[in-house]
């Protein structure tokens, strides 16, 4: 085979390659980047049950109630506009509690209530979840107050 | 004075790197014997960065408190290994380590590189000068790690408790070797752009470099990624977390780039696809360090919150990758052409592995950067692991069945019959663990864990195959270090394939003197009590476990808190056994005076590190095999002309 021939080929592969990995990564993307909602957002853009999300907010202040079993908790998530019930199953991270922040990593169920597989709290007094950026943190009592967020650009 | 020194000799340090640069850039131009200063400068160089460091460590372990760093990143009360530890477990002292290993990096390029043309050879320390300037730059006037502070606390606020594990304390420094490897590489590529001389010598002289890095990278992610499977206590081990994209990154290019080299080396093909590689590689791991370092992320490992420092690193990250992207688009033109191949070889075996290894570092490229972007435009979208794994499953298992096949092909030309008759035997073993599977698990367990499981069986055979009626004791060291690094993939993609699919979770709330059962385990809750480490208390779970018949162990899972700063960690209690890992974790009381307690039984998780052990084990031998070689023919040239 002749050296042009053969860097035809080469070529030719390598931007095969490019390109379904270009598509693979657009249509992954769209189906799975688990796109980020605040309450408000859930409840005004009608998220569909089922669909794996990340929803973030504040913990409410007298909410967090433990079912009998001991691991299950329920509580409810607030960005000031607007409030959905959480479930989740399993030891919630030592930062979680009322009146902090939270992003809960789950789907809704057809019921509206928001059911966790993940909790992501702060890992410490210095950590706090990107997503929660909107919101205030006040240094001293090491508590989130959530600031109206900014409605989100059409 | 300890602080004053150390900066003094950082300052000495950063005027040596800059004669170091003046005397290649004028040394080259002129004809004067300006190059034979080089060297000792370079040494010099690497010695001050050296003195620096070991000054900051210095301060570090007497806890001076008047020093700001070690005032908010340590604690007088704190074990001394974390002292030592803490010297690297923040932002300043991080990059002070980094600038050192780059020093005596540098130093030792100067001193024991012999194969490169000496023009080369000047030129990729001017280089490796170049890129020292701007981290000296960075620390010098954005983060100076000897500042003083007035009036000195009498503690200081203590070292992040999730670092304060012999697995952390080690596990960024191993990084750190890593990137600083790819440095050299990239100076080499460089060097050799800026001398039009790029040819097998030049791949011959980088590749222990890359090696090097390599293996560093490749142990420091197993750490790290064992660290976060204990020390978090998610049970998880691999997050896609972007600080664990930021060590991937550069692993996967560096990976690339040791295939390719090694082509280069060997057929003296592949010449600017190399050079493209190393300067990629470093790219990657400019970019780790402004992901981590600038505070555009937010995550467990990243310390910096600095607007001014991002734009720092950005800045430098412009101008190294601007500039060796110009200086590669200007030189490579001529750069000739390398040695021919055909279609069916080795060659294009190595070129469909770069291909893939570079396809997935592009997907985890925009997935880690996209949220970044479509920040910029107001939208806040976080990819997680849906997409990673999405996407890098199932190239990465076309990655691992190209890479048992490879070795079994010719370098320049091969029959493809032949090729398809040496892969008959791990195919026949692909099939045999299919049905085996099959029959064992089918719609038990999801469509990756099941691949998973059936080509890492193939895969395993197929890597044994290159050592298949050759005389073993006459097989250079380096063929062994490939068959080990392959077969190390093979283990590891099997752990990762029956953590995914075999792994058993329970939950429960619990009383001393309850009895829990899960996955053929007995766990017997005996007690709680408070317990007080060095500088920290925790309530400490009293569990016995056993299993069938056999004796009960003991396991004490904690959960600790450590007052400076206030932080609770989990520490779970980990049983190892032949065919898997027991994980027990201890979580919060409730109100009735039960605790929560989690067991998974993992099997067969342990095989991922132990993977991954293999796989840095294979490049060892690889290094030492190619270097011990190298030392012989040095040696019979000696002897012939003597």
């Amino acid at each position: 085979m002749k050296a042009k021939h053969q860097r035809l080929i080469l070529a030719l592969v390598a931007l095969a390659a490019l390109i379904g990995a270009g598509l693979l990564a657009a249509s992954a993307l769209r189906d799975e980047a688990a796109y980020f909602y605040t309450p408000h957002d859930a409840l005004t853009k009608h998220v569909e049950p089922g669909k794996a999300i990340r929803l973030g907010g504040m913990v409410v202040k007298g909410s967090l109630k433990r079912a009998a079993d001991g691991v299950t908790i329920q509580f409810n998530v607030t960005d000031n506009k607007a409030t959905v019930p959480a479930t989740f199953s399993g030891i919630a991270p030592d930062l979680f509690k009322e009146g902090s922040g939270v992003v809960a990593e789950g789907a809704f169920d057809a019921r509206g209530s928001f059911v966790a597989t993940n909790l992501l709290a702060k890992h410490d007094e210095r950590y706090m979840p990107r997503e929660l950026d909107g919101m205030k943190y006040d240094e001293k009592s090491h508590e989130l107050t959530a600031k109206p967020v900014p409605a989100a650009k059409p | 004075m300890i602080a004053e020194a150390g900066l003094a000799a950082l300052w000495l340090a950063a005027a040596l790197a800059f004669l170091q640069l003046s005397l290649v850039y004028f040394g080259l131009t002129d004809k004067g014997d300006l190059l034979a200063a080089v060297r000792p400068v370079a040494v010099v160089q690497g010695l001050l960065t050296a003195l620096s460091f070991l000054l900051l460590v210095t301060l570090f372990l007497r806890s001076d408190m008047s020093v700001a760093l070690v005032a908010t990143n340590s604690h007088s009360a704190k074990p001394w290994l974390y002292k030592f530890a803490g010297t690297w477990g923040n932002h300043e002292g991080s990059m002070l380590l980094w600038v050192m290993v780059m020093g005596i990096a540098g130093a030792a390029v100067a001193l024991f590189e012999r194969a490169l043309r000496r023009d080369t050879h000047m030129a990729t320390l001017g280089a490796q000068a170049l890129i020292s300037l701007g981290f000296y730059a960075f620390l010098l006037f954005s983060s100076n790690p000897f500042a003083r502070i007035n009036p000195a606390p009498a503690d200081g606020q203590g070292l992040n408790p999730l670092l304060q594990d012999p697995g952390l304390a080690f596990h960024p420094p191993t990084l750190y070797l890593g990137y600083v490897g790819l440095s050299v590489a990239f100076s080499f590529a460089v060097g050799a752009l800026m001398t039009r001389n790029v040819d097998a010598t030049f791949a011959r002289a980088m590749r222990p470099w890359v090696l090097a890095a390599w293996i560093l990278l490749t142990l420091g992610i197993t750490a790290g990624s064992y660290w976060a499977y204990y020390e978090l206590g998610w049970g998880g081990w691999w997050f896609w977390d972007p600080v664990e994209n930021a060590s991937l990154m550069p692993w996967l290019a560096a990976t690339a780039l040791l295939h390719s080299v090694t082509v280069l080396a060997t057929r003296d093909a592949l010449r600017a696809w190399t050079i493209m590689l190393a300067v990629v590689a470093f790219s990657m791991s400019m970019v780790g360090t402004f992901l981590v370092r600038s505070g555009i992320l937010t995550s467990v490992h990243a310390f910096a919150v600095d607007p001014e420092r991002g734009t720092f690193i950005l800045g430098l990250l412009a101008l190294y990758i601007g500039g060796a992207l110009a200086l590669f688009g200007l030189r490579i033109g001529t750069v000739r052409e390398g040695a021919q191949f055909e279609l069916v070889s080795r060659e294009t075996m190595l070129v469909v592995n770069n291909l893939l290894l570079s396809v997935i570092l592009g997907l985890v490229l925009i997935g880690t950067l996209y949220p970044l972007m479509t920040e910029a435009f107001g939208h806040k979208v976080s990819v997680g692991p849906p997409y990673f794994d999405r996407i890098a499953g199932p190239i990465a298992l076309a990655l691992v069945i190209a890479m048992a096949a490879g070795p079994l092909t010719r370098w320049r030309k091969d029959q493809a019959r032949a090729v398809a008759r040496r892969l008959l035997l791990p195919a026949v073993v692909l099939l045999l663990a299919l049905s085996l599977v099959s029959v064992l698990a089918w719609g038990r367990i999801g469509v990756l864990p099941f691949l998973g499981l059936v080509i890492s069986a193939g895969v395993a055979v197929g890597s044994l195959a290159p050592l298949w009626k050759r005389n073993l004791r006459r097989t250079p060291l380096f063929t062994f270090g490939m068959v080990v690094a392959h077969l190390g993939c093979a283990v590891s993609l099997a752990g990762m394939a029956a953590d995914s699919a075999f792994t058993v979770e329970k939950l429960v709330a619990a009383r001393p003197g309850d009895t829990i059962q899960t996955a053929g385990w007995t766990l017997r809750f005996d007690d709680i009590r408070p317990i007080a480490g060095d500088n920290w208390t925790a309530l400490q779970g009293d569990m016995t476990v056993s299993r069938g018949g056999g004796a009960a162990v003991d396991i004490h899972p904690q959960a600790r808190f450590f007052t400076t700063p206030p932080t609770n960690t989990t520490e779970a209690a980990l049983l190892t056994r032949w065919d898997g890992q027991l994980y027990v974790v201890l979580g919060q009381e409730t109100e009735d005076g039960r605790w929560q307690v989690r067991i998974w039984w993992k099997p067969f998780v342990t095989l991922i590190w132990l993977g991954g052990i293999m796989i840095a084990f294979g490049g060892a031998l690889s290094l030492i095999g190619r270097e011990r070689r190298g030392w012989l023919q040095k040696l019979r040239r000696r002897e012939a002309v003597a």
